[in-house]
Parts: structure tokens; C-alpha cells; sequence
């Protein structure tokens, strides 16, 4: 099935069938995303570890 | 076949067309001219072409005819030789400086010296396939814009009705962007490690951008450790409301406009990750390839929008190729399919 990326809005495929916090990557936008819900089948960012670059 | 003859040939630029135009199925390479070396080999200055050609080079003045002739000569050099070399072809595609702006005013502003042949300036059409497309499929005069200019392009033009009218563009250039002629400044030991601001204000390639994009560009280049790759950091602010003030505009705005206008575009690609080492677009990845990639990022009414290329392929001899192959009815990626390399 094909769902939305919550980052970037892209396209985003699934497998069949789904599991519950399964994770999964935007090919769009390289977000690694959550299965947070199954009826309706619903994604958010998975938690990440931010790198801070220097800053 | 499509005979090709590359003036300027010795070049970086002139090397990068010659690379390519070799490569490439549907073109024959017919003459490389130079003022430098004629009767020299090719490969004995672009030895990236061993094996590849047995080509010598050519003087100027045994130019003959072919069906697309490309200039990469020296800017003002190019609008002298220009008039006469283009009766030697059907097309012409220059990817000097000399026929960028069609106001001759404005080319003296920016290059310090009077057009000397203004009568052509305005009859070429920009090589920039994503906005020219149509217009280059018929047109006979070609004039690739700069490369900082192309980044600085396909970075804002998306971004039309977004932002304001005012644009500070941050451009980083490798040093193959300033050819391949000797000189003190570019001695190893004074380049290397450096960050050279050549262009603290009123860079040529800002003229080019104002033209293209109808904002008002001022421009900052620097010179940094690498020998190819141009990238450009564009500062804006959202577009003024009808109450005064500059308008907030949402990444997922600015992600919309740049997939509207580049979703069926074969070099342009939207780079705005959040994971990876190259999360927005860095030209170190994109060596000898064909694509410009673009990114964004927002903050309230603060908008910043990011490109970057290779200086002599989609800032020059790619986007040249590009439009020969829009111009001859050629499938517009031919030739051009390198995707670059990782790592560099």
C-alpha cells in the first residue's frame, strides 16, 4: 500500500501486511518512519539520535 | 551524426565538452580548435582522452563547417571571433560570458569593456533547459549561463510568489572555475587551504540571476579547496503580506513548489534529507554528472534555498550537451547519464 511521508509528503510504499512499529525509510526525504497504527494503517518519525555537526 | 566543433578546446571547459561530445552516440566530434596548440594532440593536454581520440588540435583559422559549432573561449575574446566562427554552422552554443546579458549596458557594467558586437546580444536564447526548453528546440544562438548562475537559478525560480523580492546568494566555487591558464594566484601554494572571497560584491554571474529570475540578486563567490563543484546558499525572505510584513512560508511549501516545477526533470533533483552525511546538495557528489541538485530550509520568515553542481558539466559542457541534444531533436539525456561518484 502507499502512504504519505509526514516529513516531506512523498510517497511512501509498504509491504503487505503491515505490522505494528514496523519502521520503514521515505525514499524522498531519507526519514525513518513508524507503523504507530493499524486501522487506518498510520506512520510518524521513528525517534532518531540528532547529530549536532559542530554546532 | 551531428558534427561538432569545439572552439576553446584546450580548456577545462573545451576538455569537458570534449569528454562528453566523444561519448556521446549521436555526435561526432569534427574539429577542436585552439589557439594554444594546434597540431598537438589532444590527449597530450586533456589525458583523460588517451585512447579515447586521435584528434590533433586546430588553429582558428581552419575552422570548418559543421552542424553545431561550441565556443568555450575566453570571455570578451568570444564576442570578437563570434560574428565570423558562426557562419560555420547551423548552431552555436557559447559558454562564454559574452552573449549572457542582452543589455549592452549592463555587459559593460559587469565586464568593465564595451560590447563589440551588440547587434547579436539578445538574439540568444539561455541554456538552461528547464525553463528554455521550448525556445531551445528551435533556436540557432545558444548562451550556456554561468555556473553559478545556473545553481543560483534553479535554486529561486521555484520559489516565484514565495519569497521577496531580494536575494543574498553565498557562492562557493572549486578552482577549475577560473580555466586553466597559469597565473600567481593560482600557484598550489596559494590556493591550497584557502577560502578566497574573489567576489565580495557584484559578481558577474548576479546580473545573470536578476535576469532569470526577476529578483534582486546581489552575489558573494569564494574560492574554496576543491577543483570542481560550485554551491550556492540563497538567503530570502517569505513574500510581504498584505499587512507589511515578511510572510512565514512552511518547508512543506517550499517542498511543493520545487516537486511542482522539477518533478519531470531528467537533471534536477530535490535534496532534503534527514538522515545521511549529505542531507543537502554538495557538489562533492556530483563530479562529471549531468544533475544539479537543490534544497531548502525555512525559519519563520527566513527562507534559504541551496544548489549544487559540477562547475564544467551542468554549469557548462553538460547543460551544452543538454541543449544540442534538445536543439538536433536528440533525446535529451543522451550522453549525459553519469550519476558522479561516491566516494570522492
Amino acid at each position: 500500500m502507499t502512504l504519505t511521508c509526514p516529513e516531506c509528503e512523498g510517497p511512501v510504499e509498504l509491504a503487505e501486511p503491515v505490522r505494528l512499529s514496523e519502521i520503514t525509510q521515505c525514499a524522498d526525504c531519507s526519514s525513518e518512519l513508524e507503523v504507530v497504527g493499524l486501522d487506518p494503517v498510520a506512520l510518524s518519525l521513528a525517534p532518531e539520535i540528532e547529530e549536532d555537526w559542530g554546532e | 551524426m551531428i558534427r561538432v566543433c569545439v572552439m576553446g578546446a584546450a580548456g577545462y571547459l573545451g576538455g569537458e565538452l570534449l569528454r562528453l561530445l566523444l561519448g556521446h552516440p549521436g555526435t561526432e566530434v569534427a574539429q577542436a580548435v585552439s589557439t594554444r596548440f594546434p597540431g598537438r594532440r589532444v590527449d597530450s593536454v586533456h589525458p583523460n582522452l588517451r585512447a579515447q581520440t586521435d584528434l590533433l588540435f586546430s588553429a582558428p583559422d581552419d575552422l570548418a563547417g559543421c552542424d553545431v559549432l561550441m565556443t568555450a573561449t575566453p570571455h570578451r575574446a568570444t564576442m570578437a571571433l563570434l560574428p565570423e566562427a558562426r557562419r560555420h554552422a547551423r548552431t552555436v552554443i557559447d559558454l562564454s560570458g559574452d552573449f549572457r546579458l542582452p543589455d549592452p549596458a549592463v555587459y559593460e557594467r559587469y565586464y568593465g569593456v564595451s560590447h563589440t558586437a551588440p547587434e547579436l546580444l539578445g538574439a540568444f536564447v539561455p541554456g538552461i533547459p528547464e525553463y528554455f526548453r521550448a525556445e531551445l528546440a528551435g533556436a540557432d544562438l545558444i548562451s550556456v549561463p554561468g555556473c553559478m548562475a545556473t545553481a543560483a537559478v534553479l535554486a529561486l525560480r521555484p520559489l516565484a510568489g514565495l519569497i521577496g523580492p531580494d536575494v543574498q546568494i553565498d557562492a562557493r566555487t572549486g578552482s577549475s572555475g577560473s580555466g586553466a591558464l597559469a597565473g600567481d594566484a593560482n600557484l598550489h601554494a596559494e590556493r591550497s587551504g584557502a577560502m578566497r572571497v574573489f567576489a565580495p560584491v557584484r559578481h558577474r554571474h548576479e546580473a545573470e540571476v536578476s535576469r532569470l529570475t526577476g529578483l534582486n540578486a546581489r552575489m558573494t563567490a569564494t574560492g574554496v579547496e576543491a577543483v570542481r563543484g560550485v554551491q550556492v546558499v540563497c538567503h530570502a525572505t517569505g513574500a510581504t503580506g498584505a499587512a507589511g510584513a515578511a510572510g512565514t512560508v512552511g518547508e512543506k511549501a517550499l517542498r511543493r513548489a520545487y516537486r511542482d516545477r522539477y518533478r519531470a526533470e531528467p537533471f534536477v533533483r530535490i535534496v532534503v534529507h534527514r538522515a545521511g552525511a549529505h542531507r543537502l546538495p554538495d557538489p562533492k557528489l556530483l563530479s562529471g554528472s549531468n544533475y544539479c541538485d537543490v534544497g531548502f530550509a525555512a525559519d519563520g520568515d527566513r527562507i534559504t534555498a541551496i544548489a549544487a553542481l559540477d562547475n564544467l558539466v551542468k554549469g557548462g559542457a553538460g547543460a551544452a550537451v543538454q541543449c544540442l541534444n534538445i536543439r538536433t531533436g536528440q533525446p535529451e539525456t543522451l550522453g549525459l547519464g553519469f550519476p558522479g561518484l561516491h566516494p570522492i
